[in-house]
């Protein structure tokens, strides 16, 4: 099915299977494969891209349905020479070992900053307030992204830095 | 991922007659329970539907004073909506309780009610499961039963619901709206939308076949405090052991049957003046427990009277 999605920047007009996932499409046809599959079934975040600026699990979601959305991977975050607040931070934070959780870490930190400045509450948000960053907040609001390195300290710390340096 | 044909609605009707008109059709919104099933062969439809682009996804005042809930707004937009934040919190809280940011900015309000059970067999397609596989048993029965229903189970099946949202809406007295294949529009109480198992388990909902949610109506909200409290196994992205939802004097509670529970006897005893231990001892007279699952007794016991209470105070 003819699918037109544009990514990083770029339409890319596609013919997908229906079964394919947004994941798929990103790795398998347009070799970008920085997104990572990780369980498959939305349970890691490894997988985690931003569309139309709210970063979801690619993996659960089809290409198909997404004609005329547009998507960042962690590709279209930064580069190896201008590396984004969140990327750099990442690395001076020490904030992975491996690094197959990483993309989807930076994603989904970009998608969470942008929901707490919406507003959007979330568990750890009193009743009514407006939600504010602090550590439990972000521990909260990343919890859909899974590090089996443990790197969890780390990566608490680079998004505070990333925060700051974005201010 | 067997194959399927592939369409978007025109139109919420057109898509509940499209629904109809091909057996082995599903409507996919945000798809976050329905791929990842699809992907196990749990669920194998032959044709999907497309209704995540319907004008379906607005957040509107009603004439009545209430809220109208388009069917295919995301779980987030809808936790994050001013007038459920400062009228309906029971719900906005609900919601923030369930899966994770991601899944919750993809996942649709309809969809939400539509989830299947996370009874560990349902999802092992090498064992019997009379959900997955009508007439081949249940695995549960004498199982690994440890989050099994304690009200309205049957012996077919003693799965649970796992919604978070559609707790608080049972316990807010929502209504759901849906179009039927012929075009009729009609609303359901939230509370008999979902069926008890009896022995047609595989059968979920009272929804007819092709029939499509397309919103979800909330009343005014009862006076009285709102709170939604959830026991898991730990503290973010879990399912729930139980969950309860408090809205003034209605409650419902959440994985304790096949069905978001309308708790009328504890109800019906808080309006009776009984305090909030003795009201949910009053609904727990008809719970029944397996022995891995006797737990939830005492926990519903605990966390609904404590809900109760903590409702108050917000009140």
């Amino acid at each position: 099915m003819r699918t037109t999605i544009t990514v990083n920047g770029t339409a890319r007009a596609l013919d997908v299977d229906p079964r394919m996932t947004l994941l798929d499409l990103l790795r398998e046809h347009l070799k970008l494969t920085g997104a990572k599959k990780g369980c498959d079934h939305g349970q890691c975040g490894a997988c985690t891209v931003l569309v139309n600026g709210v970063r979801i699990n690619s993996c659960l979601s089809l290409a198909v349905m997404h004609d005329g959305d547009e998507v960042v991977s962690i590709e279209g975050v930064g580069t190896p020479e201008k590396l984004h607040p969140v990327q750099t931070a990442f690395l001076n934070q020490d904030a992975f070992q491996c690094g197959y959780c990483t993309p989807g870490q930076i994603c989904s930190t970009l998608g969470m900053l942008s929901e707490l400045e919406a507003g959007v509450p979330s568990q750890e948000t009193p009743p009514g307030a407006t939600p504010v960053f602090s550590e439990v907040e972000v521990r909260e609001r990343m919890s859909g992204n899974i590090c089996r390195c443990t790197a969890y300290p780390q990566i608490i710390e680079a998004i505070k830095q990333a925060r700051e340096a974005m201010a | 991922m067997r194959p399927f044909t592939y369409e978007r609605a025109a139109s919420p009707a057109a898509a509940a007659k499209a629904a109809a008109l091909t057996k082995g059709a599903r409507f996919i919104a945000g798809g976050t329970n329905l791929l990842d099933l699809m992907k196990l062969d749990i669920e194998q439809p032959t044709h999907l539907i497309d209704v995540s682009r319907l004008p379906m996804a607005q957040i509107e005042a009603t004439p009545e004073g209430g809220l109208r809930i388009g069917a295919s707004a995301t779980n987030s937009t809808a936790a994050a909506h001013v007038d459920i934040r400062a009228r309906y919190p029971v719900l906005s809280e609900a919601i923030v309780s369930g899966g994770s940011p991601q899944l919750r900015n993809k996942a649709s309000v309809g969809g939400n009610l539509l989830q299947r059970t996370r009874c560990a067999y349902f999802y092992d397609t090498s064992k019997p499961c009379n959900k997955r596989a009508p007439g081949s048993g249940c695995s549960a029965l004498e199982g690994l039963n440890r989050n099994a229903a304690i009200f309205g189970a049957s012996p077919a099946c003693i799965a649970t619901h796992p919604s978070d949202m559609a707790v608080a809406l049972v316990a807010l007295g929502a209504r759901v709206e849906t179009v039927s294949p012929s075009g009729d529009v009609r609303t359901v109480p939230m509370a008999d939308l979902h069926r008890l198992p009896g022995d047609m388990p595989h059968v979920e909902t009272t929804l007819v076949p092709g029939e499509l949610i397309t919103a979800v109506v909330l009343p005014p909200p009862p006076a009285g405090g709102q709170i939604y409290r959830k026991v898991r196994d730990r503290a973010s992205y879990a399912g729930g052991l139980a969950s309860v939802a408090v809205a003034g004097g209605q409650v419902a509670l959440g994985m304790v049957a096949h069905k978001p529970w309308r708790a009328q006897a504890a109800e019906a005893a808080l309006a009776g003046g009984a305090s909030p231990a003795e009201a949910i001892a009053k609904e727990l007279e008809g719970a029944s427990s397996l022995g891995r699952n006797d737990f939830k007794v005492p926990l519903v016991a605990r966390l609904t009277a404590a809900a109760i209470s903590e409702a108050k105070g917000r009140g």
